[in-house]
């Protein structure tokens, strides 16, 4: 499987550039000891016209680089947890939606529709807006908005295996449901669920950028969308303070999604689109 | 006779990485007008692929590597795209296995059969009607102008077949390539599209490649027969002189491992029942709503039979006779409408879910498919232990019976480590039986069990059945559609039809004076039933 994934150029690509993006937000204390806050030099320096600040200063004089790094820490942060924390939510009830069917199955879909019907955003907003803004609410509302498509997806992939012979097969061996459903079924819908995550990650980090550009960011967090949501009104005088943001934003989604395609042909060999025979 | 279509040292390179270079070897092979060759050979022996590289359809990856195929002086292989186009469905058509996958679900029969002159730019709309109205009526299809106006679905499996030849024939092709295009079919409709490939053959003079991997079939229609194995052609020759008198080792094996319909030795039967079914019932209700009734299907209706210690019970019938569902009634994977389900005093159908998981262990299944029975991500220690550890049995020695049940099996212990995976699907069978065996069950319900497997792997597993029943005592129940496997391992018949329990008796008794009308047409319609009579009296296998 591993070298499958390999084989795949794009993937490689994109598990590189998530590793520097990790290797960097880790390190962000040791390259800036003085934290992404602090005012280093006059507002407005235009990048790669002095040493030492490659990218230029802000309005109030910090250091752009300094908070791409840190802000770094804060999107891979949120994006993982968010989406730990949705497929903790999303598994569970898709699977017992799948595998008990009946009354637990509408129970739960009906539940979970109730939330798909609520523009994800808008609820974001509110769920934010709410709880006051904090790394701990926007993490929350992040993964709320966005666990329903993982329940419908583990749902779906468990009616399928559930018919399968070697579930008839536990049954008859006298396991308990529960056991089934953890060790016989679940496993063998992993593959999707991985693919999902990897790109729902890249889907959070996004939100995050998105709830920051309006303001509704944690205010003691730097994060890439604070800062080109604070550079908007001086977008025209000083491009690279939104400009820097912006492509650390797509490349590490892009990253994301390379990485999640990769996982699925590697992990789905017949679905690739690749067909190699 | 004019020869229609010669293959000569015809090669298809695999790709690299596949379990062998070539997936046919330099065959050779002539079809002349009116002649119909089989082509013969167990799974993987390169016939099909045989097909597919004379229509074109070969998979990517898979080349062409050698050898002419010539039809009409020119030579397919090597002809353009276009060219072949022209070719397909107009001179040369082709019919497969499975006829609801290859009919397009969402076109009525008379527009699927009335496109192939569309796509020929052939006649006016009227005209094409007209003439697939007639080739309804030429493959036999019951009420012409009712079919022409169905959809696929609404056509049985037998019926689609017909359909699907009914789509070959439109533009009078000289020869017809059939692709196993009985195998998913009933005994009793399998006679019957046999019976028309044999009609229309005499009628149209069509050269016809016939690929099977059932001798029984070969007996019935073929004039010339190749054997292949692993990609070579290992014998040809007439019909009669392959079936008669094999040369190759290969061929003989093959046509051992058939069941010949050979009835086994009475064997005495203790009385103590180990099942006993009594008023059995199950219903499927489909649809129904505000406007409209819902669809009742009796799977089982009213069945009331019992297996004996040490019996094997064959339960056969034609699909939707309502036998697997029978099958899963006794193990209560389907839970009946009404009836008892007793086996050793208690009824399995009226245990709540509690005391049925403890009660698991008494009847076990062995599946269909080999391929889907066992878990991917567990090795085959795990199946085998799982069911007896939840029954309360000690890690330890579970794990040891596992292994002591692999080498029963025949596939020794250190398979215990592996993934199935690893595995043939004779082998997983066997690993499937091992699992039901860990049970300790008082009876094992076979549904299918060899059913998916090649004739040689069959007669393995079957040998390994009579000998664990021999060995062990087993009670098997032994669901199948195909009477010549049932006749070489059970003590007793029961023929199924619609739900309903037809015939039970003896072996003898069913084969040599069944009783009833159904049971006398299944026998009737069993692939080759002359010819291994004919083997019978004479004493040759």
């Amino acid at each position: 499987m591993i070298r499958r994934f390999a084989s795949n150029k794009g993937a490689v690509i994109g598990v590189l550039i998530l590793l520097i993006v990790i290797g960097l937000a880790l390190s962000a204390d040791l390259l800036f000891p003085r934290g992404p806050w602090a005012m280093v030099q006059r507002p407005f320096l235009v990048p790669f016209t002095m040493d030492g600040f490659p990218l230029g200063t802000d309005t109030l004089g910090r250091d752009v680089a300094a908070g791409l790094v840190h802000g770094a820490r804060v999107s891979l942060l949120v994006g993982l947890v968010s989406t730990i924390v949705a497929l903790a939510i999303g598994v569970p009830l898709g699977a017992v939606a799948g595998f008990y069917g009946g009354w637990a199955d509408e129970g739960a879909m009906r539940f979970t529709e109730f939330f798909q019907t609520i523009p994800n955003f808008a609820l974001a907003i509110v769920l934010v807006a709410i709880l006051e803004p904090t790394l701990t609410s926007i993490t929350l509302a992040i993964a709320i908005v966005s666990w329903p498509p993982v329940a419908r997806l583990v749902r779906a992939e468990v009616m399928a295996v559930k018919s399968r012979e070697y579930v008839d097969a536990a049954r008859l061996a006298g396991l308990s449901n529960i056991r089934i459903l953890t060790g016989e079924v679940l496993p063998n819908t992993v593959s999707p669920i991985i693919v999902m995550a990897s790109l729902m990650v890249a889907t959070a980090i996004l939100l995050e950028s998105s709830l920051s550009f309006l303001g509704l960011g944690d205010p003691n967090a730097m994060s890439w969308g604070y800062m080109i949501g604070a550079a908007r009104t001086v977008i025209r005088s000083a491009w690279w303070l939104s400009f820097f943001p912006g492509v650390a934003i797509l490349v590490t989604v892009l990253a994301l999604n390379l990485i999640g395609e990769g996982l699925n042909d590697a992990l789905n060999p017949h679905l690739s689109r690749k067909g190699t025979a | 006779m004019r020869t229609v279509l010669s293959i000569q040292d015809l090669s298809i390179a695999l790709p690299k990485g596949a379990d062998r270079p070539h997936a046919v070897a330099g065959i050779s092979m002539t079809i002349a007008e009116g002649e119909i060759l089989c082509v013969v050979g167990e799974s993987g022996s390169g016939k099909s692929m045989t097909a597919n590289a004379l229509m074109g359809l070969l998979p990517p990856g898979v080349t062409v590597d050698g050898g002419r195929a010539v039809f009409d002086g020119q030579d397919v292989l090597s002809l353009p795209e276009t060219e072949r186009q022209k070719l397909r469905g107009s001179r040369i058509a082709m019919i497969f296995q499975e006829p609801m996958t290859a009919l397009n679900p969402l076109m009525r029969i008379g527009e699927q059969i009335a496109e192939v002159f569309a796509a020929h730019g052939m006649y006016g709309p009227t005209e094409r009607e007209k003439r697939a109205l007639s080739l309804v009526t030429e493959v036999g299809l019951p009420d012409p102008a009712k079919i022409m106006r169905a959809y696929p679905f609404q056509l049985s499996g037998g019926q689609r077949q017909r359909a699907m030849i009914a789509m070959a024939l439109a533009l009078e092709p000289e020869l017809l390539i059939a692709d196993e295009p009985t195998t998913a079919l009933d005994v009793t409709t399998q006679a019957q599209i046999l019976e028309l490939i044999l009609d229309l053959r005499r009628r149209r003079g069509m050269g016809v490649m016939f690929i099977t991997h059932d001798f029984g079939v070969v007996a019935e229609i073929a004039d010339k027969v190749i054997v292949m194995e692993k990609g070579i052609a290992v014998e040809q020759g007439t019909a009669a002189a392959v079936l008669e008198h094999p040369q190759h080792a290969y061929t003989r094996r093959l046509l051992d491992a058939i069941p010949t319909g050979r009835l086994p030795q009475a064997r005495k039967l203790e009385h103590a029942p180990v099942l006993e079914l009594k008023g059995l019932r199950k219903v499927y209700r489909t649809g129904g709503g505000l406007f409209r009734e819902a669809r009742e299907v009796r799977a089982v209706d009213d069945v009331s039979l019992t297996i004996a210690r040490g019996e094997v019970l064959g339960l056969v019938g034609e699909s939707g006779s309502g036998k697997s569902t029978l099958g899963r009634t006794v193990v209560r994977l389907v839970t009946p409408d009404a009836g008892q389900v007793l086996v050793g005093g208690t009824d399995l159908a009226a245990l709540s879910e509690e005391e049925l998981r403890r009660s698991r262990n008494k009847v076990q299944m062995v599946f269909q498919d080999p391929y889907a029975s066992l878990n991917p991500r567990h090795r085959i220690l795990r199946a085998l232990t799982a069911g007896p550890v939840a029954m309360g049995k000690p890690k330890a020695g579970a794990e040891a019976k596992a292994r002591e049940l692999l080498e029963i099996v025949g596939l020794g212990a250190e398979a215990a480590n592996r993934f199935p995976h690893e595995f043939s699907g004779g082998q997983r069978q066997r690993i499937g039986i091992a699992r039901a065996l860990a049970m300790e069950p008082e009876l094992i319900v076979a549904d299918e069990a060899v059913s998916a497997l090649d004739v040689s792997i069959q007669a393995q597993v079957l040998d390994l059945l009579r000998d664990l029943r021999a060995r062990l005592g087993l009670s098997i129940l032994f669901i199948t559609h195909d009477l010549r496997v049932a006749a070489q391992l059970c003590d007793r018949i029961a023929v199924m039809q619609k739900g309903r329990l037809v015939e039970i008796g003896g072996v003898h008794d069913i084969f040599l004076s069944p009783q009833e009308a159904y049971t006398r047409d299944l026998l009737a319609a069993v692939p080759g039933a002359d010819w291994a009579a004919e083997n019978r009296t004479r004493g040759v296998s």
